[in-house]
């Protein structure tokens, strides 16, 4: 007899799908090889791994894993996720989008997985503009950029979407910059194996349409990739300073840090996921009726209408 | 005592005649509680629906309810019959009037020489005329006086249901079961004042008082313990019996009901069903219920139907099985939220945009809503497509009794398939139909699928090229032109020739078969058909038109510029025949009989 076969290691050339249609030079092309890299370093069965998005530049990412993948509408790719996430636990699921998909036209939704806390990693990739539809302005675009449907500068005050996840309960909030390859598939990493609702918001420039945009945040632009110093729990008094992820207060503060602000782990806190609450409201029940077979259950409730 | 009986005749109403004699028999009553929506009147209703099913009766349900959230005017008709019930009947035989108000609304209802019993401490002002019998009953007072005064007039509704009991013969003991079921879950307290509010109606000699008894006909059928339940249960209890076992919903009315139940029962069967945030997440979390490999569903009603067209559209596209409840309610915009309508049926078939093919049912009565989802999720998983259900608000919330289902039968256990798919696999194959691979599926190849709204080529990459996005709309089409394929032709009822075919679809069923008896039994040659399958439609209807003067399509819905309704519309469209011509209309109620009979006679003479 014959050893059994050793699982085959899952490889990013397994991983690779079609060629991007992203732009030369997109900052999205960082995320999905960060994201191999990831999925390289934690080997979930091939067939786990689901990723799922909406409509956008960045909503293409399904295509470009080769894994199971949902290309869905508009806004709605956290929904649909949902419904996955709820009905298979054996699955990975992954989200990705742009800040129109994620905080604009899907802004509801994203408050509510967050609520939710629904188990899946959800990646955005913020590029400050609308880059499909060729330059108009985005929900975190700021004041004064000049796009196709602000001419003159947008007016409108940008939303914060640190601030928007933290506020509407999301339990993994991280940021990261698409220049920084590490430290994004560090953060990538701890979104992943964080049981619950996590997001990552990546600054992924759009070299199109808004470029040089996130160059205060690159320090070969010279600009500035500031870290956030986590706590420890040595006692030391330098770790007094440090920033307590668990602290919704202290994230919210960060959040409101000057642009470029600071990067790493905002919040992230174990509470129950929607996932195992309803599973144990399942058992719950199921522990009452029993094994009851599907016709038993239908009949019994048919006999309470007699 | 302030009991008083009058014909007509003021004079008899001061002497209130005790007659020692006969009980009249019924095959038939058609029994109308006007009151307030907080009277609990649907409460009685609901009991005397129960009762009629425990005593192999007939029984259909009609009521209308303030869109408010309490208070309102509110009526609960019940027809309870030994032989077939088809409708909740035009005019009642009987009314109780609660309120002055109910009094001057429902009187009109009530047919010539009929018997309104009103509470005499609410309604002051009668109409003396065509023959109608007053009996005066203080229900208030009297119900308050015997559950001891702190009660207000909560025992009301129960103490009416005595009366009705006392009135027609009904059998007290079943009936007291059925309270004793109900309120003995509200605890001791509650029970006990029900039956005292019961006895003292039961006590009540009403009988006595009118001189009239009547006692209504069980039915023949020994030991048939019916089902009585509403449309929304029967839906719901067909979801489940046809597999779905995860699903999501935002509330609106008539639909909240159904998702209610599933959100109840479905954990016994291991399943979720989402309250979402909106229509659109409701939607898109049902299409990642069906995409992981489960039979779904989603629901709504009219305003939350256009919310979901674009990923409707979407499960087109994308070839994902999904189970969609309308239940119809009045239109356009919020329009009339608690009357019915059939005017979803165009935005059932065309709503979503491009060419978006899916399949269109509609049940025809309460006992058809459990089939009707047992084939939605057949067709569903069968095709890989939408499947939307247009039931109604009438159907939604009336009462009927029907036997219990076969299910070892009809039930479908779901088994989530992970078989691995070999190398040759293909998600949108242009030979053969989608069957999907759920995530989880191994895929021998090393390939694995994206199952996408942008058009594609047979394996799901992305396509612009002209050829393909027509192979694709074609095989879209195809595959439901496969389905029509495979349906019958709906039975003729009555003549299978003659003067006129009436057309209905939906919850005109019992109401249009009944106008159909009647018309035959004055020599008329009518015949009728009932479309349960909308889009597609069955092939050959021209054969049957053939053998009809006229084909009168009856729907609830407007004639629009052109005369004619919504299915009328589209059958002109496929036949051509310009004998087809529509009876519509939209006043929020069902069609009477008598309506329906002389609305058709009007296009025939």
């Amino acid at each position: 007899m014959s050893a059994p076969a050793e699982p085959k290691k899952l490889t990013k050339k397994d991983l690779t799908a079609d060629h991007p249609t992203w732009c030369p030079g997109c900052g999205d092309f960082a995320v999905l090889a960060a994201f191999f890299k990831v999925l390289e370093k934690l080997q979930f069965p091939h067939e786990k791994i689901c990723t799922i998005a909406g409509i956008g530049c960045s909503s293409r990412f399904p295509y470009f894993v080769n894994g199971h993948g949902v290309h869905f509408i508009h806004g709605r790719a956290l929904p649909l996720a949902t419904g996955v996430s709820l009905s298979r636990p054996d699955l990975h699921v992954f989200a990705f989008g742009g800040d129109g998909d994620g905080y604009s036209i899907g802004g509801n939704h994203l408050d509510h997985a967050a609520r939710k806390n629904v188990n899946l990693t959800y990646v955005v990739m913020d590029n400050f503009v609308y880059g499909l539809t060729k330059k108009q302005t985005s929900p975190t675009s700021p004041k004064g950029f000049k796009s196709k449907t602000d001419p003159t500068g947008a007016i409108d005050q940008p939303i914060n979407p640190m601030k928007k996840l933290v506020y509407g309960g999301a339990s993994f909030v991280a940021r990261t910059h698409a220049t920084q390859v590490k430290h994004m598939m560090q953060v990538f990493e701890r979104a992943i194996l964080h049981p619950g609702f996590s997001v990552v918001e990546v600054l992924s420039e759009c070299v199109v349409f808004y470029p040089g945009i996130f160059d205060d945040g690159n320090p070969r632009k010279g600009g500035e990739f500031d870290i956030i110093e986590e706590k420890v729990g040595d006692g030391s008094p330098e770790d007094e300073d440090r920033h307590d992820v668990t602290d919704g207060n202290a994230a919210y503060e960060l959040a409101s840090l000057q642009y470029p602000g600071k990067f790493g782990v905002f919040y992230q806190d174990r509470r129950p996921t929607k996932n195992e609450l309803e599973q144990e409201w399942i058992d719950a029940t199921k522990e009452k009726v029993g094994d009851a077979s599907t016709t038993d259950l239908l009949s019994a409730r048919f006999a309470s209408m007699k | 005592m302030s009991v008083s009986a009058t014909s007509g005749d003021p004079e008899t109403s001061e002497s209130p005649s005790v007659s020692g004699e006969g009980i009249t028999e019924l095959q038939d009553a058609v029994i109308r509680f006007a009151g307030n929506s907080q009277d609990g009147i649907q409460t009685i209703g609901g009991f005397l629906a129960r009762l009629a099913g425990r005593s192999a009766r007939e029984v259909m349900t009609y009521m209308t309810i303030p869109s408010t959230i309490s208070g309102g005017p509110s009526i609960f008709q019940v027809h309870l019959g030994s032989g077939e019930v088809l409708s909740a009947g035009d005019e009642s035989d009987f009314l109780f009037a609660f309120y002055q108000h109910s009094y001057d609304n429902h009187i009109d209802s009530l047919k010539d020489g009929g018997i309104c019993i009103y509470d005499s401490d609410h309604v002051e002002e009668l109409k003396e005329e065509r023959g109608i019998i007053h009996v005066a009953v203080p229900m208030t007072s009297t119900a308050v006086e015997a559950i001891g005064g702190s009660a207000r007039d909560r025992g009301k509704n129960i103490f009416a249901l005595g009366l009705v009991t006392q009135l027609f013969s009904l059998n007290r003991e079943k009936l007291t079961t059925l309270i004793e079921k109900q309120f003995g879950r509200k605890g001791e307290d509650v029970l006990r004042n029900a039956m005292l509010a019961f006895d003292a109606g039961y006590a009540y000699p009403i009988g006595d008082v009118i001189g009239l008894g009547f006692d209504l006909k069980e039915g023949s059928e020994k030991g048939a313990d019916k089902i009585t339940t509403d449309g929304n249960t029967a839906m719901t209890m067909g979801l489940l019996a046809g597999g779905v076992r995860f699903g999501a919903g935002y509330p609106i009315t008539p639909w909240s009901t159904i998702m209610e139940q599933l959100r109840s029962e479905l954990p016994k069967y291991g399943g979720i069903f989402v309250q979402a945030e909106d229509e659109l997440a409701a939607v898109s979390m049902a299409l990642g219920f069906a995409y992981s490999g489960h039979t779904s569903v989603t629901g709504s009603s009219g305003p939350g139907l256009s919310l979901k067209m674009e990923a409707l559209s979407y499960a087109t596209m994308a070839e994902l099985p999904l189970v969609v409840i309308n239940v119809q309610r009045g239109g356009p915009s919020t329009g009339l939220p608690t009357s019915v309508e059939q005017s979803d049926l165009m935005q059932g078939i065309y709503g979503s945009h491009g060419d978006s093919p899916r399949v269109v049912l509609a049940p025809k009565n309460v006992e058809d809503c459990f089939y009707i989802a047992v084939e939605a999720c057949r067709i569903a998983r069968e095709y890989s497509c939408p499947v939307i259900v247009l039931t109604d608000q009438a159907l939604a919330t009336r009462i009927e009794a029907f036997s219990e289902p076969d299910l070892p039968a009809l039930v479908h256990e779901p088994v989530l398939d992970q078989d691995a798919r070999s190398e040759d696999f293909k998600p949108y194959p242009l030979d053969g139909r989608t069957k999907h691979a759920p995530p989880g599926t191994s895929m021998e190849g090393g390939t694995y699928p994206v199952v996408t709204g942008l058009e594609h080529d047979e394996w799901g990459h992305p396509s612009g090229n002209p050829e393909m996005h027509a192979k694709m709309n074609a095989k879209r089409r195809e595959k439901l032109k496969d389905l029509a394929n495979s349906l019958s032709l709906p039975d003729v009822y009555g003549d299978e020739a003659g003067e006129v075919l009436i057309v209905g679809w939906g919850s005109t069923w019992g109401p249009i078969r009944e106008s159909v008896n009647r018309m035959r039994e004055g020599g008329r040659k009518v015949g009728t058909i009932h479309l349960r399958h909308l889009n597609p439609l069955p092939n050959g209807f021209e054969s049957i038109f053939a053998n009809y003067d006229h084909v009168v399509v009856v729907e609830m819905n407007d004639e629009g510029f052109y005369g004619l309704g919504q299915l009328a519309t589209l059958l002109r469209a496929r036949y051509c025949d310009s004998k087809i011509v529509s009876v519509c209309k939209t006043d929020g109620l069902t069609y009477k009989v008598r309506e329906i009979i002389e609305r058709v006679d009007a296009i025939v003479s």
